[in-house]
């Protein structure tokens, strides 16, 4: 084997947002070494940009609320395909790291005794998420990271990992490169936490950044894990459309938990229109009603701009094909409507949503307060991922972990706004803590023989692209490969579509293998775009396979040839695994059973 | 519609403006046309970037000579009719084109007290704030750590006094948390000594540049 820098942790931790920071953290608190890999600087992942809240039953708003309804909602948004386990441990675990985050120094709105605010989202049935305006996100990953530079975690910043290192069975390390020098590294580890989180940038409209190119699903299904519930994608309903160069970036959920509609060209409010059966008991019929639940009025029901994204993604996308959409291809967001019943609305719109309305104002020159926004549906996260062991987290690769956005099973068919941040918290805690424990059972793993030259190789396969000339360029790779997904395999699918995309995805492969880049290996973000395409392509397959086989509509996927929900699906996941002949396999796995205690839950909270 | 852009290529060794022309769409701003570049043109030119929304700080750079955030910089708001200049921070090594070296802020970071919060007192095992108490600490809160500040500082530009000073970033996070209302520990002795704050001249071209408007 060549000669690379070689770390050495207890527990290594790939991805340092909000989960991989909270593994990270939870793993040194254990007492074992702790190395925390970076695609970016540190404090920059996706975790930073969230918006709107952390979805936690404190019943601090309203007292009625508790883990049983927050595991009901959670189910229920998922359309029930969600590992049960997994949603169960999530609601009854998000309050205390709530709390946790606070006694680390986070500093929430508070409520007016003094506790930690909640404020609406769509999907859940009381004010639960716990916020900071609508920067929470940013809040909740300052908070982990000043916490977690105190405990003497190792921080390699602006690395990015390439392969699974395995000895037999078992993952023990991991091989990539710094950025800046361009040089190779591995990193030897007795446990691994894949915290990658998603793969937004196999899409054209996406409010992801360049980082989430699918790298921790893609490298755990290399290493022989499973990947789960892969057709489930979430088209975000409200991203920016106008101006095309701010098209897909997000404008939070909490516009309409604070009492934003959404209105066509007509100005009519088009979600009244189509009220899904099983929301229809705790969804407002009328508009007075929507605006006395979003008040705090406790008899009233919440309005149907607070359904869950799938379903309100769909009517937008109902609303822009049968011609009543805003001119820019988007419909209306209007929060500036509240003049209508509050004193001072623009200063209590700036105060709740002062991110939004910089946002608007900077680059897209509306002032919220005033105007509606223009919104339509942008890429957002990814339900499926890494299959886990619900209380460990460990995949079926010993000593390999996985957690966040890049694990799956929580949210099912669709995730709940909010459910998110406290996912990262719950389960990044158990990822860290399990895994520092496979540490201490576990001696570190050998480098033998064959996986040096797989090492070899796979540095080798990444030096290509400086060799080829007159070479594709992996920046159009990329783009074309994100048209395809957004143009076939997008909210709306059908069959030939999606099989078309299979064969597109094809060609990919090989003007992939064709990359080329210029420049030298120092911080050279083509050389980088060229190395990420095929995890793109990986999860971007693994979606397609997945929303193929998954012959229904449930959730986020919407199959215009399978326009229903099916029984047969109702107890099935997708599982998709490697073949031993290198191809993609995908079967259908039943779901694990509800035990009967949480079957009453869920009927308790019809 | 043109623009033409004159970015700084280059490394540690020296390097020098580089001209590019591409062309102008409507609502665009300086990190598209950066990676229009990249992509058409340049494909190893460097520059970092995340959430192109202005809230995470990556993609720092001085814009006509002024420290800017290129995903919130109108193209608009520039005048094109002359070359639009791109360049590094100043106040931090170069790594190459776009790239500096701001690891001296993690550093930084890393020394200043964390975090103490008084037992909790509440009957519930938690605490009690007031909003009214704590809005001062969120406005220092909303720092999205571009180091902008840090890169218009003359103690840190033009002094190069790093080892003295921690510059404004660290001052306002050293008052987020002595204000903060359930903190314990005391940070006053560094913050005179160690961190330095004595070199602030209060000329407020830190906040002059805040892409977050923090008033400090």
């Amino acid at each position: 084997m060549a000669d690379y820098e070689t770390v050495q942790h207890d527990v290594l931790v790939i991805g340092a947002g909000g989960a991989g920071l909270r593994a990270a953290i939870e793993a040194s608190a254990a007492g074992v070494s702790v190395g925390l890999v970076c695609k970016s600087l540190l404090g920059k992942a996706h975790t930073v940009m969230a918006e709107g809240g952390i979805a936690a039953a404190l019943a601090n708003v309203d007292e009625r609320d508790n883990w049983k309804v927050h595991f009901a909602d959670t189910m229920r948004g998922g359309q029930y395909v969600n590992q049960w386990r997994m949603a169960e441990l999530h609601a009854k675990e998000a309050p205390d790291r709530v709390r946790e985050l606070e006694a680390w120094g986070a500093v929430f709105d508070r409520t007016q005794d003094g506790r930690i605010l909640q404020r609406n989202f769509g999907g859940h049935k009381y004010p639960r998420l716990a916020h900071v305006g609508d920067r929470t996100g940013l809040e909740m990953i300052r908070t982990l990271q000043d916490h977690g530079v105190h405990q003497g975690i190792e921080v390699h910043m602006e690395h990015t990992i390439l392969s699974i290192l395995k000895a037999g069975d078992r993952a023990v390390g991991a091989f990539g490169y710094e950025r800046e020098r361009g040089r190779f590294k591995i990193f030897r580890a007795k446990a691994i936490v894949l915290a990658t989180g998603g793969i937004g940038r196999a899409y054209k409209i996406t409010s992801n950044s360049w980082e989430y190119t699918g790298d921790g699903h893609s490298l755990a299904y290399e290493a022989g894990a499973e990947l789960i519930d892969m057709e489930f994608m979430q088209f975000h309903p409200t991203g920016m459309v106008w101006p095309p160069s701010v098209c897909g970036i997000l404008v939070t959920e909490g516009v309409r938990g604070e009492g934003g509609i959404l209105t066509n060209k007509e100005g009519r409010r088009f979600m009244f229109d189509q009220i899904p059966e099983n929301y229809r008991a705790q969804t407002a019929d009328n508009e007075e009603e929507g605006w006395r639940y979003c008040q705090g009025d406790k008899n009233a029901r919440r309005p149907p701009e607070l359904l869950t994204r799938d379903h309100i993604a769909r009517c937008i996308v109902r609303e822009i094909k049968e011609g009543r959409g805003s001119p820019h291809g988007g419909v209306y967001l209007d929060i500036a409507w509240i003049k209508q019943k509050l004193p001072n609305a623009a200063d209590y719109i700036k105060r709740k949503l002062p991110s939004m309305y910089h946002q608007f104002k900077q680059l897209a020159d509306i002032d919220i307060t005033e105007q509606p926004m223009e919104v339509g549906p942008t890429t957002h996260y990814i339900m499926g991922g890494i299959h886990v062991d619900p209380d460990t987290q460990m995949s079926r690769v010993p000593g390999l972990f996985a957690a966040g956005e890049c694990a799956a099973g929580i949210n099912g068919a669709n995730r709940l706004g909010g459910n998110s941040l406290s996912d990262l918290l719950v389960f990044g805690k158990r990822a860290g803590e399990f895994a520092a424990k496979f540490a201490k059972d576990n001696s570190l793993g050998e480098i033998d023989p064959p996986q040096a030259d797989k090492i070899d190789m796979a540095a080798r396969e990444a030096l290509q692209p400086f060799e080829r000339s007159a070479a594709e360029n992996p920046y159009l790779v990329q783009r074309d490969l994100q048209e395809t997904m957004q143009d076939n395999v997008g909210i709306v699918r059908n069959e030939t579509e999606m099989k078309s995309a299979l064969e597109h995805l094809r060609t990919f492969w090989e003007r992939a293998n064709r990359a080329g880049v210029t420049g030298h290996r120092e911080f050279n973000p083509g050389w980088h775009t060229a190395l990420d395409l095929k995890n793109l392509l990986t999860v971007s397959e693994a979606i397609t396979r997945a929303a193929l086989e998954r012959k229904e509509s449930r959730g986020a996927q919407f199959r215009e040839d399978y326009p229903n929900k099916d029984e047969r699906f109702a107890n099935l996941n997708t599982m998709i695994s490697k073949a031993d002949d290198g191809s993609m396999k995908v079967r259908l796995e039943p779901l694990p059973e509800m035990p009967d205690y949480l079957k009453r839950v869920v009927e308790d909270n019809r | 519609m043109n623009a033409t852009f004159k970015i700084w290529r280059g490394d540690a060794s020296g390097g020098a403006f580089r001209d590019y022309t591409t062309e102008i769409s409507e609502g665009m701003v300086v990190l598209d046309a950066v990676h229009d570049i990249q992509r058409t043109q340049a494909g190893d030119l460097a520059c970092r970037w995340n959430c192109k929304a202005g809230k995470c700080g990556s993609c720092s750079a001085e814009v006509n000579g002024i420290p800017k955030l290129m995903c919130m910089t109108r193209m608009s708001d520039l005048p094109l009719d002359e070359p639009i200049t791109v360049e590094p921070m100043k106040a931090f090594p170069i790594i190459k084109d776009l790239i500096t070296d701001v690891s001296w802020n993690f550093e930084v970071k890393k020394k200043i007290k964390k975090f103490k919060p008084r037992p909790p007192d509440a009957r519930d095992g938690t605490w009690r704030m007031a909003q009214e108490d704590i809005d001062r600490v969120q406005e220092f809160r909303k720092c999205i750590e571009c180091f902008l500040c840090q890169d218009v500082c003359h103690v840190l530009r033009d002094h190069q006094m790093h080892d003295k000073f921690i510059g404004p970033r660290f001052l306002i996070h050293v008052a987020a948390l002595e204000m903060h209302p359930l903190d314990t520990e005391d940070r006053i002795e560094e913050l005179r000594n160690a961190q330095g704050i004595g070199y602030c001249n209060i000329t407020k071209c830190c906040t002059k540049v805040c892409p977050e408007s923090i008033e400090a």
